[in-house]
């Protein structure tokens, strides 16, 4: 029996993920809605395949747990350290922010203050889940309004501790229990001071250790255990689970099996979350929306719209770019899974009665349902609006006649060296760039720049792709940057593509597209490096450079007869072998002819042997 | 990146035009023949081939073996080139370092351009009174000729007498047209030109083979 549900279990939840993921895609609705649709659809309210969503819910919270571990591996504890003003600082005016003036108006409505004040709390969290994952599948993790969404639900995470503990004290009978408040805050300190050196001292070693038994199933078993050992050490004294998984990734952001750890455990937390999002949407309750569903709208509505103004303010002064802003007050307006955990505690407690709870947990979960399709919504509309507006004036500067029109997609290392080229020679470059943090050094150069990904057809147009002549793509994310250059050669066919290849595949995806102009990122630096080399070890510089000039052509070229059978890779390497061949051949033959025409030079009786490559000349 | 195109098309080149400028954005008189040079290679089927060497190899890096293929096919090889410091631009006087090889142009063996034609289309800056020997060029023109006529005669190639401009600065635009409207005609008449028949044979310079310390030329 045990084992027939279990089955059961496994068929509904993966067949609704399996169905209702793509086609929401296809409808272009985003993974979530898909999870989202899927849960409502088998459950308690659709088809009846569950009927008890809350053991599902706890049990695929683990997702956000691994989320939040894989958010942490990404993050040095340098740049957390970096974010700990608008993790305190803005993560404290949203949350009090929002809280504060809800509870107010909830009072002016006539609420009981202590009810008012719970359900504020729980309202003014935001879903880690939905947020992350959005900034993730947009790539938008690494910018301004990414990095300030972590900062704000990195305080919710900490400050959840806290409210889960007062909670019960603002229960209608007032009880003093948890109790040892100062025995419990020791032992959460313990905790974390235990994970901090634990991880710092002892996990690096062990996962050598473990690495170094090569089977790779254990050391995903080790990942995993990691992962769920400090949640369950976390969870012991009553902190979040998130939080030390976040803390025990972060420690090992710089440590040597970053990558490994994260494709890992990436698979575990892209299902788990999806699980969450189908629990999510199984539990709406829909009995009580439906009994009251001017009361359920006039909720959503009303604390979606206190946040939304609280961080509307916020963006406004925090620097957040204008055209992200609106992705960061949708995603952070939402409610939250920990909204859920706080009203169950509430009503478990007697802070709230339980209709009272599910009131506020499907207001929670419709805000959760909402957020993606506000998003796409807003990119339709509000975005574009923005883009349009920020564009406008400045376009103007670049298109003087005698500057050639140049669009720059990704100025970090690669984009910034060919626009300083451009600007040096007196050129005007559009530039754009989905990272903030590189604004500081486009505004050096006065040029205009767009935020954003030059993924996005609406943004590529407002730079100007139709009217340019050149786009240098400099984005250092391969799938990305193939992306751009296919939007480009099917819309803009008149603009030349210049390209940065990160490595030999992706020279030949963007050959295949039909790119000409590609250099390999790494190429002329390393061969400058060979020729330095070969000075060093006795060849004279004009030699050495020769030398590296062939080996270059030589190089290239190769690439070239490779090229129609880029995927087949066995006949791949034997034409790159048969080419290193050919060149070790070239060169051993043009350094014996050298060596007989030096000993000529000595049978000859002159004195100095001239240590050319020996091309004779007349004269 | 352009990358040195070998001839691919099956007629062969009968005449091989070489042009080097390494300025050839500030250039009138060589952009306008060179211009000229191109409109009679498009009409003439691939029997008129015009390259421009520093367009072909920024980077001083020849292709040799597409070089020497080409040339071996041509009988006219025509250098069109501004006159700088009495001689030719830095990478025509490279590509005749490693293009015109000993054992394959010259020396033992090297018979591939034996028979020949090697036609001079030069330009110079100073205007021709200045090649004097009582102005600042101290020299009629023609004393600047002869290694050109040893490098043709070396290769056992005739050397036809050349066709020059001079005060290339100053000239005219309409002298400039004029001069490229000759240049294009002969090379589109090209062999039937009339002075051609009165023309000596090319004098053999046989280099023996003891001029140099024997050596594997195959290599080279």
């Amino acid at each position: 029996m045990e084992h027939g549900s279990w089955l059961t279990g496994s068929l509904v939840y993966l067949a609704a993920a399996v169905l209702a993921v793509p086609i929401a895609k296809a409808l272009g609705l985003g993974s979530i809605i898909g999870y989202l649709a899927a849960g409502i659809l088998i459950g308690p309210w659709g088809l009846k395949f569950v009927t008890d969503p809350q053991d599902m819910l706890h049990f695929a919270e683990f997702g956000v747990v691994l989320m939040l571990f894989l958010v942490g591996l990404e993050l040095e504890p340098r740049r957390l350290w970096a974010l700990r003003r608008p993790i305190f600082g803005w993560g404290s005016v949203q949350l009090f922010g929002s809280a504060v003036l809800m509870t107010v108006a909830a009072v002016l409505l006539g609420v009981d203050w202590r009810l008012a004040l719970v359900a504020s709390l729980g309202l003014a969290m935001s879903s880690t889940a939905i947020g992350l994952g959005v900034m993730a599948e947009r790539n938008l993790m690494a910018t301004t309004s990414g990095q300030s969404v972590l900062s704000v639900m990195l305080l919710q995470d900490v400050a959840a501790i806290p409210i889960l503990a007062l909670v019960p004290l603002l229960a209608v009978s007032a009880e003093h229990s948890q109790g040892g408040g100062w025995l419990g805050a020791a032992k959460a300190v313990g905790v974390i001071a235990l994970i901090v050196l634990g991880g710092r001292l002892l996990l690096r070693p062990a996962l050598r250790w473990i690495a170094r038994s090569k089977t790779p199933e254990i050391f995903t078993a080790a990942s995993l255990l990691l992962v769920v050992a400090t949640a369950a050490l976390m969870q012991s004294v009553g902190l979040s689970m998130a939080l030390g998984a976040f803390l025990a990734g972060v420690l090992l952001a710089e440590s040597e099996y970053r990558r490994e750890l994260e494709t890992d455990i990436e698979p575990f937390k892209g299902l788990l979350l999806g699980l969450f999002f189908i629990a999510v949407g199984m539990s709406i309750d829909f009995a009580v929306v439906l009994a009251q569903p001017l009361l359920v709208a006039g909720l959503v509505l009303g604390f979606l719209l206190v946040k939304g103004a609280v961080l509307w303010a916020m963006g406004r002064s925090m620097p957040i770019p204008v055209t992200e802003r609106p992705p960061f007050i949708i995603l952070l307006a939402q409610g939250g899974e920990f909204g859920f955990v706080v009203f169950q505690t509430a009503a478990a407690g007697g802070g709230i009665d339980a209709p009272t709870s599910s009131l506020l947990v499907a207001a929670v979960a419709i805000s959760m349902l909402l957020t993606p399709l506000v998003l796409l919504l807003s990119d339709r509309w509000w975005a574009a609006h923005l883009a349009a507006h920020a564009a406008g004036p400045q376009l103007d500067e670049i298109s003087e006649p005698q500057h050639a029109p140049v669009i720059i997609a990704g100025f970090g290392r690669y984009g910034q060296i060919v626009g300083r080229l451009l600007y040096a020679n007196g050129f005007g470059a559009t530039v754009l760039e989905h990272d903030a943090e590189q604004v500081e050094a486009v505004r050096r150069f006065g040029w205009p720049v767009f935020y954003g990904d030059a993924t996005r057809l609406d943004l590529l147009r407002t730079a100007g792709a139709d009217k340019a002549r050149v786009m240098v793509l400099a984005i250092d994310d391969l799938e990305q940057s193939v992306e751009v250059a296919k939007l480009v050669r099917e819309h803009f066919p008149r603009m030349t593509i210049v390209a940065r290849a990160r490595n030999v595949t992706h020279y030949y995806e963007l050959r295949n597209l039909g790119v000409e102009m590609i250099e390999r990122e790494t190429l002329d630096a390393a061969l400058m490096s060979g020729r330095s080399v070969l000075e060093l070890l006795g060849f004279e510089r004009h030699q050495a450079r020769t030398l590296a000039l062939r080996f270059r052509q030589h190089n290239v070229a190769q690439l070239e007869v490779m090229r129609p059978h880029f995927g087949d890779e066995a006949k791949l390497i034997a034409i790159a072998k048969q080419g290193r061949q050919q060149l070790e051949e070239l060169f051993a033959q043009e350094r014996e002819a050298a060596r007989q025409r030096n000993e000529r030079a000595g049978w000859g009786g002159q004195d100095a042997a001239p240590r050319d490559e020996g091309r004779s000349t007349p004269g | 990146m352009p990358e040195p195109q070998p001839a691919l098309d099956t007629t062969p080149v009968d005449v091989l035009v070489l042009v080097a400028h390494p300025q050839m954005e500030q250039s009138r008189a060589n952009r306008t023949l060179m211009r000229a040079a191109g409109e009679v290679a498009a009409a003439s089927g691939g029997r008129v081939e015009v390259r421009d060497l520093y367009a072909l190899y920024p980077d001083y890096l020849i292709d040799v073996a597409v070089e020497q293929a080409l040339l071996g096919q041509a009988k006219l090889l025509v250098w069109q080139h501004p006159v700088h410091w009495y001689s030719m631009p830095p990478l025509m006087k490279l590509w005749l370092d490693e293009v015109l090889a000993f054992g394959w142009a010259y020396g033992p063996g090297g018979t591939a351009l034996q028979g020949k034609d090697l036609w001079l289309a030069v330009t110079t800056g100073g205007p021709e009174d200045s090649y004097r020997p009582d102005s600042y060029n101290r020299y009629f023109f023609d004393a600047f000729l002869p290694p050109y006529e040893q490098t043709a005669a070396l290769c056992g190639m005739r050397f036809l007498p050349p066709l020059l401009l001079h005060g290339a600065h100053r000239v005219g635009k309409t002298a400039i047209e004029e001069h490229a409207r000759v240049y294009a005609e002969r090379l589109s008449t090209y062999p039937e030109w009339p002075e051609l028949a009165e023309l000596a044979e090319c004098v053999a310079c046989e280099v023996p083979a003891t001029a140099r310390p024997p050596v594997d030329t195959e290599a080279a």
